[in-house]
């Protein structure tokens, strides 16, 4: 069956099983790679997109739940206020190491500052849990956060 | 800053480049300059520079970018001498040739070991300087001044006296004509405008827009996309497959076998996936079909005490032994660990008859074309290979196994195909670092101080089937790196017990490589000593490093920082672990909580390091940074287990990782140093696990020596 996708203002029709999660759908069949594959059970954060302006775990949505909602990769975050100051926020650290992660990273802190403008450690912390960075770059994802957030 | 594939260049450009090529044979680093550059659109004076008349200046790089951040250091390297500032350049990654590009100090195409600025830090400057003087040569040529009288600065050539500049992209047809120079002074350190200086990774803009491309991300025209199932049973085949349901769900094309693997092709990874859920399949269990943990731990207790290849005696330690005494003895455990990169294995081929495309992050690019060319049965020179960003490396990308396995379902497949491991295929299918045991055995003179000091170790030698160059007399040299200890003790006997995993249980190397596997029995051992002794750990230290200046002054650094001199309050401790490795000296100090129930708190880990000529100091930073939380991961989690000849866990819920929530403060004190530049990117893995243990210790009275660490143990209550 086919639905209508409307990722980062443009509408794709794709043709696939509805329980086919809407990560792939966006990384293979519409070619959106930026959003990051790995874990696909929920446990990593480098799938994070924004739908409807909540952040989800696209590994675990099939594509029927996301058909004909706004839907917001990495491609397209920077075109929001709160995207931009992050990624921006994100070169004054320097955060990125091997930078596989650091979509979702950006995805998860840019939905969680648009929530919570003066974030602490504690809620960086209990928020940014959810995403896995092996190069361990928490120390300046945490800095870069709270830059962001002095930036606003 | 986007890194380019060589190949996605126009026709030209690549003919251009192929030609080049062949002038570099048998050379150990290309310095050598192209011929045919005088006629060409852009003047190429060695492997590593092509600059054009309009745009930026090209730098190819000779090692792969997994987050160390050697892209921007290589590059550093490359516009310090060659007089170009870094937004005037841009990256291409390397092509898949060893003649050219091969890591002088391997001797191959090789990203590892921390090896590689050690490796470029003259030849890339060379290979900068020597460009700048054939340019400049051109521009007083032209000019009819002496070269002298000209100098170089932000991509021109000046004449000061008369005020003429000249951009390089206008001398390079001129500059392609001037002989090669043979001699290339390099600029002193108190001239440099780069090199030691904090700059921006090259790499961040387009990693934190999603345009940064890593293997899994390579689309190649018409690509369709795999999902495999390994057989779980190490040394396992595959029996039987039902794939009926499999070929019935939408999108799947193909479902392929090989001797131990069966793949479903989609038109969509998910698609992939879900047919291979819906596979039934039968395993042949093989040799292995019964085995567990508690075998292969058993299997290695009963190598302590097996046959031991003698790797260091100096001294008489058994004469040392016995004249003083009692000998203090103990063993140190470590588990089997993972690499879980974050980016799981992948590989993209398009296997043809005339050639192959391969798509992949590797960090070894000339064995990757050799296995495909193997596989395939094609030349190695119709392989082209086409590196990526990699998602993380940590050793498991210098095997090609994964490599291999997705050349031979792409054996069987039209077109290009993508290979996407699931996180359970990447646990349970890793090159492990194996279990690995070590024993010690020490004596203490009248003075506490120690007189004899013996070290078995007890694991697999990976250098053997790696790189056997690195192996002397059946002798992993790898795995016993450092067990010799900076300390001076008068009497020591280190030897190597090989220790194999069961036949199709992949070992490889694991970030730090030997250092994280002997430093818990020496760091935690010299600290049994210092209590043994009743002497503090860092004056005990202290004592027996007066001949190693630099490993004492970080050593000092780490104890000012860390407030070593201040009592903490019950409950509380501190621990120091030192390594010498890589070039570079480390001393680490970690500050732990325990409670009552057990629960255990890293509060702070403080690194001091000396890495000689520091090249950017950020990323020294955050490669320390990014080292100790890799280690911390594995000292509180990392653990295998194993049950009928297969790994149990499978993804990051029942293997997990550190996560921001559990990541200490961690500071990083750099030693000013001139020494020659040391490696970085493991340094900061070895200290962690034994600067814990030693920290719990003295909060808790309680001696761990095995690995992970188990909470059980430090309960009070
Ligand atoms: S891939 Fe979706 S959370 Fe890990
Ligand atoms: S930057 Fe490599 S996993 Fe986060």
């Amino acid at each position: 069956m086919t639905y209508d996708l409307l990722v980062n203002g443009k509408k794709y029709v794709v043709d696939v099983d509805g329980d086919i999660p809407l990560l792939w759908v966006l990384r293979d069949t519409i070619g959106l790679t930026g959003t990051k594959f790995g874990c696909g059970i929920a446990m990593c954060g480098a799938c994070t997109v924004q739908v409807d302006g909540v952040p989800v775990r696209s590994c675990v949505v099939p594509v029927a739940e996301a058909a004909a909602k706004p839907i917001t990769t990495i491609e397209a975050i920077g075109e929001t206020a709160e995207g931009a100051r992050v990624q921006k926020a994100w070169l004054d650290i320097d955060v990125v190491q091997c930078g596989y992660c650091q979509s979702g990273q950006i995805m998860s802190a840019t939905a969680f500052l648009a929530a919570n403008p003066s974030p602490t450690d504690e809620d960086i912390d209990a928020v940014m849990a959810g995403n896995i960075c092996r190069c361990g770059t928490y120390p300046r994802i945490r800095a870069a956060i709270k830059l962001a957030a002095a930036g606003r | 800053m986007a890194v380019h594939d060589k190949l996605t260049l126009p026709v030209s450009r690549r003919h251009f480049l192929i030609g080049a090529s062949l002038t570099g044979a048998g050379l150990v680093i290309g310095l050598q300059p192209s011929p045919s550059s005088a006629a060409a659109e852009a003047f190429e004076p060695n492997a590593f520079i092509r600059i054009p008349a309009d745009g930026k200046v090209v730098f190819v790089m000779p090692s792969v970018e997994m987050g160390q951040g050697i892209y921007t250091s290589v590059a550093m390297l490359l516009a310090e001498e060659l007089e170009v500032s870094l937004d005037q350049v841009e990256l291409e990654h390397a092509p898949a040739d060893p003649t050219r590009y091969a890591n002088p100090l391997l001797g191959d195409q090789i990203t590892g070991g921390s090896i590689a600025i050690r490796a470029v830090y003259e030849p890339m400057r060379k290979a900068g300087a020597a460009a700048r003087i054939m340019l400049v040569n051109a521009a007083a040529r032209g000019w009819g001044v002496g070269p002298e009288t000209c100098s170089a600065e932000a991509g021109h050539v000046v004449h000061a006296a008369s005020g003429r500049r000249a951009a390089y992209g206008s001398l390079i047809q001129a500059a392609a004509a001037e002989a090669v120079p043979q001699e290339m002074p390099l600029k002193p350190a108190s001239s440099f405008k780069l090199i030691g200086h904090s700059v921006r990774r090259l790499d961040s803009p387009e990693k934190v827009n999603g345009t940064a491309k890593f293997g899994i991300d390579a689309r190649p025209e018409g690509v369709s996309y795999a999902a495999i199932a390994i057989c779980p049973h190490f040394g396992g085949k595959l029996r039987a497959v039902e794939d009926g349901p499999a070929r019935a769900v939408k999108g799947v094309k193909q479902v392929v076998r090989i001797e131990d693997a069966v793949a479903v092709v989609a038109d969509n990874t998910g698609a992939a996936r879900k047919g291979l859920a819906a596979l039934a399949i039968e395993w042949e269990p093989g040799p292995n079909g019964t085995l567990s943990l508690l075998d292969l731990e058993k299997r290695a207790e009963e190598a302590i005490g097996g046959n031991a290849l003698t790797h260091i005696n100096e001294g008489d330690v058994a004469k040392a032994a016995t004249e003083h005494g009692p000998a203090l003895e103990f063993v140190y455990r470590l588990p089997i660990l993972t690499h879980s990169a974050m980016e799981p294995m992948n590989c993209t081929l398009h296997v043809r008859s005339d050639g192959c495309d391969v798509w992949v992050g590797t960090q070894v690019m000339g064995r990757a074309r050799e296995a495909v060319a193997d596989v395939t049965g094609l030349p190695l020179e119709k392989v082209v290979v086409h590196n990526h960003l990699l998602g993380g490396g940590f050793g498991r990308r210098l095997d090609v196994d994964g490599i291999i396995l997705a050349a031979k379902i792409a054996n069987q497949v039209d077109g290009p195909v993508k290979v996407t491991w699931s996180r359970e295929e990447d646990i349970r299918h890793d090159c492990y670092r194996y279990l690995n045991y070590s024993k010690v055995t020490a004596t203490l003179g009248a003075d506490g101080m120690p007189v004899s000091w013996r070290h078995r170790v007890i694991g697999p030698a990976v250098m053997a089937r790696w790189l056997p160059a690195f192996t002397r007399d059946g002798i992993d040299l790898d795995i016993m790196a450092g067990a010799e200890t900076p300390y001076a003790i008068p009497n020591k006997y280190t030897d190597f017990v090989r220790h194999e995993a069961p036949e199709g249980m992949l070992t490889g190397n694991w970030r730090g490589v030997g250092a994280t596997r002997n430093l818990p029995a020496i760091e935690g051992g010299i600290d049994e000593l210092a209590h043994a002794a009743g002497v503090d750990p860092l004056e005990y230290r202290r004592r027996l490093l007066q001949h190693k200046p630099r490993l004492l002054a970080a050593l000092d650094l780490a104890a000012e920082k860390a407030g070593w001199a201040t009592a903490l309050p019950a409950g509380k401790g501190r621990g120091i672990a030192l390594s010498e490795d890589f070039g570079s000296f480390a001393a680490m100090i970690s500050e732990v909580s325990v409670g009552e129930d057990g629960s255990l708190k890293t509060e702070r880990i403080i690194c001091a390091v000396d890495c000689g000529q520091v090249i950017n100091p950020d990323t020294v930073e955050a490669q320390i940074q990014s080292g100790i939380i890799y280690g911390l991961s594995a000292a509180l989690y990392g653990r295998i287990t194993v049950q009928n000849g297969a790994v149990v866990e499978g993804n990051f819920d029942d293997s997990p990782v550190l996560r921001i929530n559990e990541t200490p403060k961690i500071e990083v004190h750099i030693v000013p140093s001139s020494e020659a530049p040391g490696g970085i990117g493991e340094v900061g893995t070895p200290g962690v696990a034994p600067s814990l243990l030693n920290a719990i210790f003295v909060a808790t009275g309680k001696r761990l020596r095995s690995l992970p660490i188990d909470h059980n143990e430090l309960r009070r209550a």
